[in-house]
């Protein structure tokens, strides 16, 4: 079966003035008709700019895809004019947004705001664009959906503009949705409701769907596969049920510590990962994630581990860790009860420690700018 | 809100109930906050009275107001009481004996005009170079800020009058009696303002989401910024524009008191203050009586001009 999408050795960089930002380096996956797929990693991995990179909305300069195709459909995008590009956007490739309550213009009616999109791509009058609207409206459950087409963004609440969005999305039916987590700026109660909406309106539509999240349990029962990032490259793929019961990657594994469990008793303490995210200007030579990783041998430090099947895995689990490649030391390990050489715990600890104060105050001031 | 609702049948009724109250657009808001300014209404009732003046004025006029007769010349206006009064002559007559009542009513005519056309170029031009500037950025940018920088850096009255006085008696400067130029001259001082007003506006709002969001939905660029841009930076546009009206009116009575600017014997207040200046000392109603017609129309654009900004800045709100 033909792919959908097929991104292959993607690399977008960043030209600033402190060096080149590797953001996203060398990410290629493949997406089938009606498949979902969830890219799951911290802030600043390279998440959403792998998602800005597919309809080419990358700001220029800075940034750039320097190497790379990107095949939607059979065609290249990269290789496109921009007129071409532009008939993509919204019509085969949509995207939602973070926070519905920046992307939604304040002095535009929604009813104008979904129409625009099905004017430029469907080439409908006005007439058929608002009927259409108002059946979106509906079909993302926005109550008295005909009065409310009328409405201004800020008579909305976050979960009806998530939902306006949505409905933006779906307006000209395409065959990729790229949701770049689109349930982080609303409340806990309401982001199941959107997850859901999303989910069967996806199903319903047969599209294709990417959901962006730094949340593993949002992608938990949302996509068929996920892959995990780091440092601008994708260090784990696989299913979604292998992902969580047998995961291949000291990452990952960081990950699923670092989330509080129901089944657990109450006096387990989380484990976070240690240390900071590597610097995307100067990546570590070897494995990304070496540095903050206590599973670490020499090798590591050295040569970057290549995406790889697994051994004692499902076919398709892949995974960037000489560890738990064939012939590894982590082969057996048990990430659930063995969490590393508390040695190199100690070292990585020590070397945060030893960072001049002034990068540690960077980190905290970027810290606080994400919450 | 400690309401609770339990069933999604509840939540719709609610949300429904809500719905049946009339919700209250943007720029209703603003009207309504408009509306509850009295100065600004009055304001705006006066200016209404001098627009209706300026349309109809054939057809108020009571005499031409070029009609010269001498033997009835500098006659004081009847509420004085002195005994140089006629009762031709509501608000008197001038040097020429031409009616004054006449010649202010038409004089609103040329004032209104001369507010209206100059400023609609100087949002036509400010707007798209401004927009433009903004969103393309770079060299195009930098072109036409420079631009603007070396038009600023001239003070605006010594700008006025040295396109005026140059260019007064050149074809330009004949059409109807100087008019056109004074439009020129006035869009070419005053566009610059509204330029960096407009750069000022798109560019910190090219960064927001929403501007991403629409070419994520394959928005073409020059939609982006008619449709989703200028709306949003039209607010602080009205306000500049609605005290931009006043300040050429005002530049057309100063050019026109030092007679560089309509030419006579077209009727415009400052051309009246003009010629009664010459007679002050044996009548002041001539300077007056135009003086107070400027002051109360300028007055009353100050007025709608702030009753604008508070009714569309938000963080005026009280």
């Amino acid at each position: 079966m033909p792919e959908l999408l097929e991104v292959k050795d993607l690399k977008t960089q960043f030209f600033t003035r402190d060096g080149v930002v590797h953001a996203v380096d060398g990410v290629s996956f493949e997406l089938a008709a009606g498949e979902t797929l969830g890219i799951v990693g911290e802030s600043g991995c390279g998440k959403s700019v792998t998602a800005l990179s597919l309809m080419r909305l990358i700001p220029q300069p800075p940034g750039k895809i320097v190497e790379g195709s990107i095949m939607f459909d059979g065609q290249d995008v990269l290789k496109m004019d921009d007129d071409d590009v532009r008939a993509i956007r919204g019509n085969n490739i949509a995207m939602i947004f973070q926070d519905p309550m920046t992307s939604l213009n304040p002095v535009l009616t929604i009813s104008r705001q979904i129409s625009e999109a099905l004017e430029l791509h469907l080439k409908m009058d006005k007439a058929e664009a608002k009927k259409r609207t108002i059946e979106l409206l509906e079909l993302v459950n926005i109550p008295s959906a005909k009065k409310r087409a009328d409405d201004y963004p800020h008579q909305f609440s976050g979960g009806m503009r998530q939902r306006v969005m949505i409905a933006m999305a779906l307006s000209c039916n395409p065959k990729l949705i790229l949701a770049d987590e689109p349930t982080t700026a609303l409340d806990v109660t309401i982001q199941a409701q959107i997850l859901d909406l999303l989910k069967n309106l996806a199903r319903e539509f047969r599209t294709a769907f990417i959901l962006i999240t730094h949340d593993l349990g949002v992608v938990a029962g949302m996509t068929q596969r996920i892959h995990v990032m780091y440092g601008g490259q994708i260090v784990e793929k696989a299913d979604t049920g292998e992902l969580f019961a047998n995961p291949k990657m000291p990452y990952t594994w960081g990950l699923l510590r670092s989330i509080p469990r129901l089944d657990e008793s109450r006096k387990a303490k989380l484990l976070p990962i240690e240390g900071l995210p590597p610097d995307l200007i100067a990546p570590p030579p070897g494995c990304r994630f070496e540095p903050r990783c206590q599973y670490r041998r020499e090798i590591c430090g050295k040569q970057v581990p290549e995406l790889k099947h697994i051994p004692n895995a499902k076919p398709d689990h892949e995974a960037r860790c000489f560890g738990t490649q064939e012939g590894g030391w982590l082969a057996d390990t048990d990430w659930r009860h063995d969490v590393g050489s508390v040695a190199e715990l100690e070292a990585i600890k020590q070397e945060i420690a030893d960072l001049p104060p002034e990068v540690k105050r960077v980190e905290a001031a970027d810290e606080k700018k994400e919450n | 809100m400690a309401t609770i609702t339990t069933s999604p049948t509840q939540r719709r009724a609610i949300e429904m109930n809500i719905l049946a109250r009339k919700q209250r657009s943007l720029w209703g808001d603003a009207l309504w906050r408009l509306r509850r300014n009295k100065a600004a209404m009055v304001g705006l009732a006066v200016i209404v009275v001098a627009a209706l003046m300026a349309i109809f004025a054939p057809l108020i006029a009571p005499y031409d107001p070029t009609a010269q007769n001498t033997s009835i010349n500098n006659m004081d206006p009847l509420f004085t009481g002195s005994k140089y009064t006629n009762a031709k002559f509501l608000l008197g007559s001038d040097e020429l004996g031409r009616d004054i009542l006449s010649r202010l009513i038409w004089s609103a005519r040329i004032s209104i005009v001369v507010g209206l056309v100059p400023t609609s170029l100087v949002f036509l031009i400010g707007a798209s170079l401004g927009m433009l500037a903004a969103f393309y950025g770079g060299w195009i940018d930098n072109l036409i800020m420079r631009f603007t920088d070396i038009i600023y850096a001239f003070p605006d009255l010594l700008f006025l009058v040295i396109i005026m006085a140059t260019l007064r008696n050149s074809p330009l400067g004949d059409l109807m009696g100087g008019l056109v130029l004074m439009f020129v001259a006035l869009a070419i001082v005053n566009w610059v303002g509204l330029a960096r007003l407009v750069r000022g506006q798109v560019l910190s709002l090219k960064e927001k989401e929403f501007v991403e969001a629409a070419r994520a939905i394959g928005v073409p660029t020059k939609r982006i910024m008619v449709r989703h841009l200028f709306p949003n930076a039209l607010a602080p546009v009205i306000v500049a524009l609605a005290f931009s009206i006043p300040g050429a009116m005002l530049a057309e009575a100063t050019l026109s008191f030092i007679g560089i600017g309509i030419k006579p014997p077209t009727a415009t207040w400052g051309v009246m203050i003009n010629e009664g200046f010459v007679v002050f000392s044996q009548s002041p109603w001539p300077t007056l009586l135009p003086a107070f017609c400027i002051s109360i129309v300028m007055l009353s654009f100050t007025f709608v001009g702030d009753g604008l900004r508070d009714a569309l800045d938000p963080r005026t709100q009280r």
